[in-house]
């Protein structure tokens, strides 16, 4: 696999930066969604954070369970092996982060028969698709507004319950399949389905850079990783490290961190503001603040986290107005200034 | 480097000082100069988008380009509707069943590894197709994860997009576009300049050796990136590309470093085709626009002298870039008037609708044999295969022996046709007088809500201004909303009426649509009151019988036509244009946007 480029070497773009880390952080989130201009490093920033997550402890099986799951949230083997009273053997694995391309088949993305074993041994045996392998980790889609229709449809079934159900021909397997979706796109190559953009935690846009000292920084660091990646990664590997840590202690800190009541009730004003469709919202934007603050080391939800993270968690909620001028974001943004009184 | 011939195209326009070392290049120079820097670097610079209708000038050019690479790359010519399995790779049928284990086919993505992909009929390609190939092209490997394989092999290539547009709105779609460092366009090249190369395979092998060691300066990247934006390129990947080709072209000369002159052929090769506004300069023509950044702002932490000589290379670069915008481009920027690759986001390949049995394949589905479907017998054979052993087995259980393959139910697969049949309404609206800013608003509401369940009904909308002397296209055909919002922003009124012109465009417009596929509706919004002719005079008389000629043509070509009469007391005038129309007619005095959404959607059925 090529080698990537680092995720702290992405110049500016902090919006972006800031939500998939939060993304990492806290799971739960629901995915981010990364929309804009072309060439503006959203497929870098996605598999830079790919290389840098901390690694995470899973079973020796073949969904990589948690050893400290739940049962529901166990794969077939595993629950067996815990009523049977075994212990759960674990060891650290990389977070797997896993590409959906476009031009997948629908055998690879849910999973079908091991194609070697049942030629070559006559077994009928299942192999995991890309579901599976994502399970606990990143399922990255990039053009994701390219996605065949019959691929988004199975691929939403099992983001919303957590579960992959496959039924063919004598082969039954249900398998746990719980993964951060991340996906990017271009939106002048057509819009979303509206049913999709809603699963994502967050939203992002991200604009090409204006100014020419932050220009000059892309193209310069750019053609130095082209000239010689492994330097590059190499000097960027400290700076990488830093940000690993950041998460790692945002983790740890993220149960402890509180939400006053206050802000709660802020969080309920902003999204009945806007009349945001349903509690997903309001939901989000607790959890993207709480992120944030466990990010920046803070054990109480602030008004200003809730301020940060407002746009990305509320601007694709919004019902369209085609007759409002202003985009999602500046309305957002509008409704935070007036209620945060600035 | 040796001229081969003089060209008008390069000393036509407005020369603001070509760079001090060349005298003026023909175009066939350049184009022949972009081929051989591509051959020097082919993964940084991406390849060439070649512009040109087939013919000798083309296939002149691509025998020279070919001759450029070493003679171990490979080429591969990748055709219009390639399908999955031959782009990314997959199961090789055959193989696999004469096997009796899995084997994998490579796909063209991954054979063309280190060399060419040569892209057919490129502005056609669908924005599917496109997005495969960027993303190999991005992550510099194919990622396969087909018919039970899951593969990533490495892959290297450029790509040569031989693009056969014509007109403003055929084009590359800019995903592509955005990728390929080179924008070469050689209509305007005529047979006889198309003469020779001064670059051999020789010299391409000797630059790619150098190149390793050559890299821009601060300087240079600075005067480079400031040119990029002073031109209001706005992606980052053009920056990056100017400063591999002045690389290149260094490496090409047989230098040891980057020069002034390195930098003027990147300016001109990769940044002007892609300039969307002019920078301002000494002697502004008329008042262009000025650039979103002034760059000497952020310079604060440099000393005097740095500063000054970065812009004056950067001013270097600058000429070179505008001396190489053609001329007619030039009065464009100038007017402020070009909307660059307004129509090229998703290139010809827009919406297409499912059908179950016609037109084009696209892709395959599992399903159940109803009437009416398209089996695909590769395809099913393909998931029957892995099965047969099993089968096998399990039916000699049964104790029936047969060799024959076993095909059952669930391995039917069926062929998905999409075919275009999308609607394309074109709004083509009066903006003529003192109420056209009402009508104006009126129109942009409906085109917005329309295009609000655009997505749902895989429509487009386009809209056409009429007023003054002239037409314009606003607003191409869109399904973005992105787009659209941008695009109605600001929309100019008043002057006189020339509905005859404004007919014509609309027409213009709803025939492309027409022979791609597609669906136009035409709805006319005005008073009737015509009063400029085609040629922009004015004359009631006759520009009222020039809009109802219009009209007729709009009649012979069948095409579903919708008159709203937005004068204040109906007039006579719109409805006969109606009938010459052959369309409803509709007097809307008052008209709002949701009511006019509703029967804008009516007539569409």
């Amino acid at each position: 696999m090529p080698i990537p480029f680092p995720f702290s070497a992405v110049v500016a773009q902090e919006e972006m930066k800031r939500s998939l880390l939060i993304a990492a952080v806290d799971p739960s989130i629901g995915g981010v969604l990364v929309f804009g201009d072309r060439g503006t490093g959203k497929s870098t920033a996605i598999r830079g954070l790919a290389a840098l997550l901390p690694k995470m402890r899973a079973v020796d099986c073949t969904y990589q369970c948690d050893p400290e799951a739940s049962d529901d949230a166990l794969c077939e083997d595993c629950r067996a092996k815990r009523a049977a009273g075994r212990t759960l053997k674990s060891r650290q694995v990389p977070v797997p982060v896993v590409d959906l391309p476009l031009g997948a088949t629908e055998d690879r993305v849910i999973g079908a028969l091991d194609l070697e074993r049942a030629l070559t041994k006559g077994e009928k045996a299942f192999e995991p698709g890309l579901l599976a392998r994502a399970h606990r980790g990143f399922l990255y889609i990039d053009e994701v507004n390219l996605l065949e229709d019959h691929l988004v449809d199975s691929l939403l079934d099992v983001a919303a319950s957590g579960q992959n159900l496959v039924e063919r021909e004598g082969l039954s397997v249900r398998h746990p399949a719980r993964f951060v979706l991340v996906g990017s796109g271009n939106p002048e190559e057509g819009e979303l389905r509206p049913q999709l953009q809603d699963r994502f935690g967050l939203s992002v846009e991200v604009k090409t850079p204006q100014d020419l000292p932050t220009r000059m920084k892309v193209v310069r660091l750019r053609d130095a990783f082209e000239r010689d990646p492994q330097a590059f990664v190499e000097k960027w590997k400290r700076q990488d490290g830093k940000v690993r840590r950041q998460i790692q202690k945002a983790r740890e800190l993220l149960p402890n961190v509180e939400v006053p009541d206050a802000t709660l009730e802020r969080a309920g004003e902003l999204c009945m503001k806007l009349g945001t469709d349903g509690l997903r919202g309001e939901l989000t934007l607790i959890r993207a603040a709480r992120g944030l603050a466990a990010l920046q080391g803070d054990s109480e939800v602030l008004d200003s986290h809730l301020k940060e993270v407002a746009t990305s968690a509320l601007r694709h909620r919004l019902r369209r107005d085609p007759l409002d001028e202003s985009g999602s974001t500046s309305r957002v943004e509008r409704a935070v200034a007036e209620l945060f009184g600035e | 480097m040796n001229m081969t011939a003089a060209n008008p195209a390069a000393d036509q326009g407005v020369e603001a000082g070509p760079p001090p070392a060349r005298p003026a290049l023909s175009a066939w120079d350049d184009a022949v100069l972009a081929a051989a820097l591509m051959s020097v670097d082919p993964v940084g610079t991406g390849g060439v988008a070649l512009r040109a209708l087939a013919g000798p000038v083309r296939e002149q050019w691509l025998s020279l380009m070919r001759d450029l690479q070493p003679p171990e790359a490979p080429h591969r010519r990748i055709p219009l509707h390639v399908s999955d399995g031959r782009l990314l790779g997959g199961l090789d049928l055959a193989a696999t069943l004469n096997a009796g284990r899995p084997i994998a086919e490579r796909g063209l993505l991954v054979e063309a590894d280190g060399g060419l992909v040569e892209l057919a009929m490129a502005e056609r390609i669908s924005a599917n197709t496109a997005a495969r190939l960027t993303m190999a092209f991005d992550a510099g490997e194919v990622v396969l994860e087909r018919d039970g394989l899951a593969m990533r092999t490495p892959s290297r290539f450029a790509v040569v997009a031989l693009d056969e547009g014509v007109g403003e709105d055929e084009g590359l779609l800019n995903a592509l576009l955005d990728r390929l460092a080179f924008h070469v366009d050689l209509t305007h090249i005529r047979i006889h300049e198309a003469i020779a190369c001064d670059y051999d395979r020789e010299d391409v092998a000797q630059a790619r050796a150098r190149l390793a060691g050559l890299s821009v300066d601060e300087e240079q990247l600075e005067a480079l990136c400031g040119t990029a934006l002073a031109l209001g390129i706005p992606s980052l990947r053009a920056s990056i590309f100017a400063c591999r080709v002045a690389c290149a072209s260094a490496a090409l000369e047989g230098r040891d470093q980057v020069e002034a002159e390195d930098l003027a052929v990147a300016a001109r090769l990769v940044l002007a085709p892609r300039a969307t506004q002019l920078p301002p300069s000494e002697e502004p023509p008329e008042e262009p626009p000025p650039p979103p950044e002034e760059p000497e702002d952020q310079e604060q932490n440099q000393s005097e002298e740095q500063q000054q000589e970065p812009q004056e290379l950067e001013d270097s670069v600058l000429d070179a870039a505008k001396a190489a915008i053609p001329a007619d481009l030039l009065s464009q920027l100038q007017l402020g008037t070009l909307r660059r690759s307004r129509s090229r986001a998703t290139g010809k390949a827009g919406a297409v609708q499912n059908a179950p049995t016609r037109g084009r394949p696209a892709g395959v589905l599992r399903g159940e044999l109803r009437s009416g479907l398209k089996l695909n017998v590769v395809e099913t054979l393909r998931a029957a295969a892995p099965w047969q052993r099993l089968r096998r087995e399990e039916r000699a259980r049964r104790g029936i022996e047969s060799s024959r393959i076993e095909v059952r139910q669930d391995d039917f697969r069926i062929t998905r046709f999409k075919h275009r049949s999308e609607t394309t309404t074109i709004f083509m609206v009066d903006a003529s007088g003192s109420s056209a800013l009402h009508r104006l608003a009126e129109a942009k509401g409906a085109v917005e809500l329309l295009l609000a369940d655009c997505y749902v009904r895989r429509d487009q909308v386009a809209l056409i201004a009429f007023r003054g002397k002239a037409a314009e296209v606003l607003l191409p055909p869109t399904r973005s909303l992105v787009r659209a919002k941008r695009t109605l922003a600001g929309l100019p009124g008043g002057g006189g009426t020339p509905l005859a012109s404004g007919i014509d465009l609309g027409m213009m417009m709803a025939d492309s649509i027409q022979r791609r596929g597609g669906t136009p509706i035409l709805i006319l919004m005005t008073d009737g009151r015509a009063n400029v002719a085609r040629d922009g005079t004015g004359g009631r008389a006759r520009a009222f019988d020039e809009a109802k000629a219009a009209a007729r043509a709009v009649r012979a070509q069948e095409m579903t036509a919708l008159v709203i009469d937005t004068s204040p007391r109906p007039q006579q005038q719109g409805r006969e244009l109606a009938a010459e129309m052959g369309a409803r007619y509709l007097p809307l005095p008052h008209a709002d946007a949701s009511a006019l959404n509703q029967v804008v959607r009516a007539t569409a059925g």
